[in-house]
Formats: C-alpha cells, structure tokens, sequence
C-alpha cells in the first residue's frame, strides 16, 4: 500500500518519530520499524473511513492550505530585477524613445565602457575607487566591532564609548569633509578616515544592540555550567551578536560606497567618482552612465559576498529566506 | 525497600537552614529549613508563586541580587535542568551537551550520555530541528555529563505535551537509578511529584508545610490506587480539596 496524499505523510512521518523516541536507550531501529509501519496501516484505515465518495481504492483529497512562507527561491533570483531593467532600456533606446543625449543606449554604453578600459584610465580609475573604498572599509569594520565589543562587554567601555557614538552618529558625516580636509589635507587620508565613519557607525550600532540583547537565560545556563568569562564571551556572547553584527556589515559595505560616490566628486583628481565629474563637464552621459553601472556592479558583489558569508556563519539558523 | 532508612545514615546533601529570601519587601521564602540526603528524589510541590523556584534558585547560586539570609549548604557539582531546554542555537547538539566541560575524553563522554537519553545519532543535528521531547532530553544530557552530585530541576517538563512527558518521567527516573545524584525536581503537578520521588515536599507560605515519604515500589503507575491517598494528602495541603482524587 503506498501513501498518496501528503496528509497521511506527514502522520506517518509523526507516528514514526514518535515510537523511536519511545524506545529510549539505543535500539536498533529494525525494532523501531515493525510498529511504524503498523501505525501507517492504522492512520490509512482511518483515512479510508472518511466520507469522500465511497468507491474503490479512492484517495482522501483534501485541499491544502496556501503557505505563509514565499515559497522555493528561484535560482538566481536576484538577477532576474536588473536583467528586466536592462531589457526594458534597451527595448526603449532600440525604439528611438529615448533622448540619446540624456540616456544613451546600453550598446552606446558598453561601447564607451570598452573603449575607456583598453585606453587605460578606466583601470586606473577603477583601481584607486577600490583602494579607498576597501582601506575606508576595513579599517571601519575593525573600529566597529573593537568598539561594540568595548563598549558590550564592560560597564566602562558602554559609558565611555556609547553616548560618543551615538553623539558622532548625530552628525551627517558628509558634513565633516570641510573639516577633515583642513585637518588632514586633501589627499587620500581624508576620503579614507570619511568612509571609515560612514562604515564604522552601522556595524557598532548593530552589533552593540546585538550584544547587549543577549537572552538572559543563556547568561544564566552560563554561570549553571561553571563558563569562565572570557568561555562565556567567546561561546555565547559572539554567537548570539553575530545575527545583528551581519546586518551592520551589509549597512557598512553599502555605506562605503555611498561615501565613495559623494566623495570622489567633490575632491578627487582621479577614481569613478572624478571620471563622471568630468564627463559631466563635457556633457558625456554615456560615461557617467559607465561609472553609475560599475558602482552598481560592485556593491551588488560586496552585498552578496556578505550574504553569502552570513548564509555560511549562521546555517544554523532557520529563517523564511531559507 | 525504604529508601529513607538507608540515607538516614548517609551525609546531606543539602541543608538549610532559616532560608529567606524576599523581594520588593514581600517575603517569599520564610525561614525554610530542609536537608536532602545525598542521592535522595525529592520534589517540590507548591502553587505558583509560592517560591519553588526561588528556592531552587537559591540553592543554585543563582540568586545574586536579592535580599535575604539562612544557611545554606550545597554540593560541589550541581547541574540544573530548566523549563525550556535552553540549548545554544548556534552549536550542534553535542556542543551543546559539552559547555563548560574539558578533559580528554569530554567527547567521549558527551556521546555517551546522549545515548543514554535516546538521543544516538542526532550528535550533529541543530538545536531548532529537535522535538520539544528530544531537546529536553539533550538538556537532561548536558546536565549529567557533568556527574552531578544534585540535579536541580525547574519545572522540566512543565513544556511538554503529556504523552512526551510521561515518557521523560521514566527516562529521569532510569537516569536516576543509574548514577544516583540528589535530586530536587521542582513542580506544580501532584502526580508527577507522586510517581517521581520518594519524598515529597510542599512549600507554603514560604515554609515546608508537609513533608511526605512515598513508599510505593518503582516504577510506580498513575493508576496505582494506594498513590490516591499520598495525592489527595497533598492536595490538600496545597489548599485543594477535589472528590475526583
């Protein structure tokens, strides 16, 4: 007899686990198997009871219920928005919609795009936007946590360090660059120390929020197993923040773009940012659209690096995306 | 056999005396004087609010902030079971039994005891993809790795569905018989307590107001009718009076 509507699956699946919680010490699960299979005889003669149009061997349909959850993802999910907008812009500039001034068409784009990476200075600009943006992020990501964990894990650090953060988090970053420039010139050291801010700042407000909300049983279950504290900070502690220090991460990477962008088109005399300044002094749409796009390119391959490290650090977790 | 005559001999475990604690100036432990002979199953009835766990917490050491004094005495090794299971999502069930333990053969040893409640095999599942039943059980596992000397258990099966929970009361009380720890098993149910422990306390007005010897042989059933007289005592201490016992 085999079992046909998923109802009765999962009773069975139920009644089996069931028995082999039963039998307690180590059984072999050949025991286990004989009442298991007794006990999906008895759920399908129930079945089999039920008034669904009485005729030979027919099946117990009932209607399922519409899932909550959103459903398998579809494998490369997140592509399938861009594509269709790339699609959609194409379409239009084929079609002579647009104003080839304003938007130039994706070929005219891609075309610019090859021709200033062969002659040279988009590489050169690609790299220095990479250098900044990835020094600004490291040494904003080091700042962030060695200041959550300060400030989370002592009386002192949280009241020394947590109100000065929230003060300098009170302050529109970008706002600091007149002063910056003053104080430390208006070379590399400046960009780098603004997109530090801008990255410090969500990786220690997540993190700190992290640290500080772990479940008090657990703290409890802590002291009941006899945990030294630096055992309890390294066991518990930076597993349990590890969730919100994520979601700061993800802010981090975005925001040392963002601030790369404002940046570069303010000071700069070279990198993506000063390539489309100039390009907006000469009218050249189909340039600034090069850079828009390889900024684009970028964070959406550092957000996804996150995630995917995050997938990878917190598969313990069970969460509706999975 | 009696147990009791047996331990009257051997040292307490654990020992009270004038116990009390309080909070928000309301006493809620009054003086409690108790001892538990090492290796005696004792449970402690009482209604909610009566101050079980406050006791069990006390006798933990887990009460850092409260107000209050009296004697206390507990042993080295004390492991403490609670309601929920409390295992640590992010480490792997036999992670979870080995927290806070070292030595060689920790490992070893963890196995083992997740064995011995049934849970072979399951050493590298995740905390979340357990029953309510089997993460119990996994808690029962990382509290007697530990080799306690008493067991304290806050409502342990308070969370659990009856059928699970009859079968977590004969595995504690297998777990019992074999490595003999003390127990103090905190609970609001009059027949788990009965079917459970060979002594039976009852905290009321945040004092023992009965202390009742349960003389049946094990494993005992909830049908046996001799266990209706020690309930119906019990429930009337608890303040309880019912004609269905």
């Amino acid at each position: 007899m085999t079992i046909s509507t998923s109802t009765s699956t999962s009773t069975s699946t139920n009644t089996s686990t069931s028995t082999s919680t039963q039998t307690s010490t180590g059984t072999d699960t050949a025991v286990n198997a004989a009442p298991t299979v007794a006990a999906v005889g008895a759920v399908e003669a129930v079945a089999a009871v039920e008034p669904v149009g009485a005729g030979d061997g027919s099946r117990v349909r009932r209607r399922r219920r519409r899932g909550l959850a959103p459903g398998r993802p579809w494998p490369a999910s997140r592509l399938a928005g861009p594509l269709l907008l790339i699609a959609l812009w194409a379409a239009a500039s084929a079609a002579g919609r647009l104003d080839t001034g304003a938007i130039p068409a994706p070929w005219t784009v891609l075309k610019t795009g090859v021709h200033l990476w062969t002659d040279g200075t988009l590489t050169t600009d690609v790299l220095t936007s990479l250098e900044r943006a990835g020094y600004g992020f490291a040494i904003g990501l080091v700042a962030g946590v060695t200041l959550a964990l300060a400030s989370g894990l002592t009386r002192t650090g949280e009241a020394l360090i947590d109100g000065t953060v929230q003060l300098n988090r009170a302050i529109p970053t970008l706002g600091l660059i007149p002063l910056f420039i003053l104080w430390l010139g208006i070379g590399e050291t400046f960009k780098i120390a603004i997109i530090a801010i801008v990255v410090y700042i969500p990786i220690y407000l997540n993190t700190h929020a992290a640290l500080s909300g772990i479940d008090h049983r657990f703290v409890e279950l802590a002291e009941v197993q006899g945990l030294s504290k630096a055992r309890f900070i390294r066991q518990i502690v930076i597993p349990g923040a590890l969730p919100g220090f994520f979601v700061g991460l993800r802010l981090g990477v975005t925001g040392s773009w963002l601030g790369l962008v404002v940046l570069e088109q303010i000071n700069a005399t070279s990198g993506l940012g000063y390539m489309m300044f100039q390009a907006q002094n000469y009218g050249q749409s189909d340039v600034i659209l090069v850079g828009l796009l390889i900024y684009g390119v970028f964070g959406l391959i550092s957000d996804s690096a996150v995630r995917l490290i995050e997938r990878r650090v917190l598969s313990w977790r069970r969460t509706l995306s999975s | 056999m009696a147990p009791h005559t047996e331990q009257l001999t051997r040292p307490a475990a654990v020992r009270l005396r004038g116990l009390t604690r309080s909070f928000d100036g309301r006493s809620v432990l009054d003086g409690v004087d108790l001892d538990i002979p090492a290796g005696q199953f004792v449970a402690l009835l009482g209604h909610s609010g009566s101050g079980k766990s406050t006791l069990l917490r006390a006798v933990a050491g887990l009460d850092h902030e409260v107000t209050g004094g009296g004697e206390l005495t507990a042993p080295e090794r004390v492991s403490v079971v609670f309601q929920d299971s409390r295992l640590l999502p992010w480490r792997r069930v036999l992670d979870n039994v080995l927290l806070g333990l070292d030595g060689r053969d920790a490992d070893r040893k963890g196995r083992e005891a997740l064995a011995e409640v049934g849970l072979k095999g399951r050493e590298r599942a995740w905390p979340n993809e357990l029953s309510g039943g089997e993460a119990q059980r996994a808690a029962l596992a990382r509290s007697l790795v530990r080799e306690p000397e008493l067991l304290l258990a806050d409502e342990p099966f308070g969370a659990l569905d009856a059928l699970t929970r009859i079968k977590m009361h004969a595995l504690l009380r297998v777990l019992w018989e074999a490595h003999r720890p003390s127990v103090l098993l905190v609970t609001h149910d009059v027949d788990e307590a009965i079917v459970l422990a060979d002594r039976v306390l009852v905290l009321d007005h945040g004092r023992i107001g009965l202390d009742l010897t349960v003389e049946r042989p094990h494993p005992r059933s909830y049908r046996d009718p001799l266990l209706g007289e020690y309930r119906e005592r019990l429930l009337a201490a608890l303040g309880v009076t019912s004609d269905v016992a």
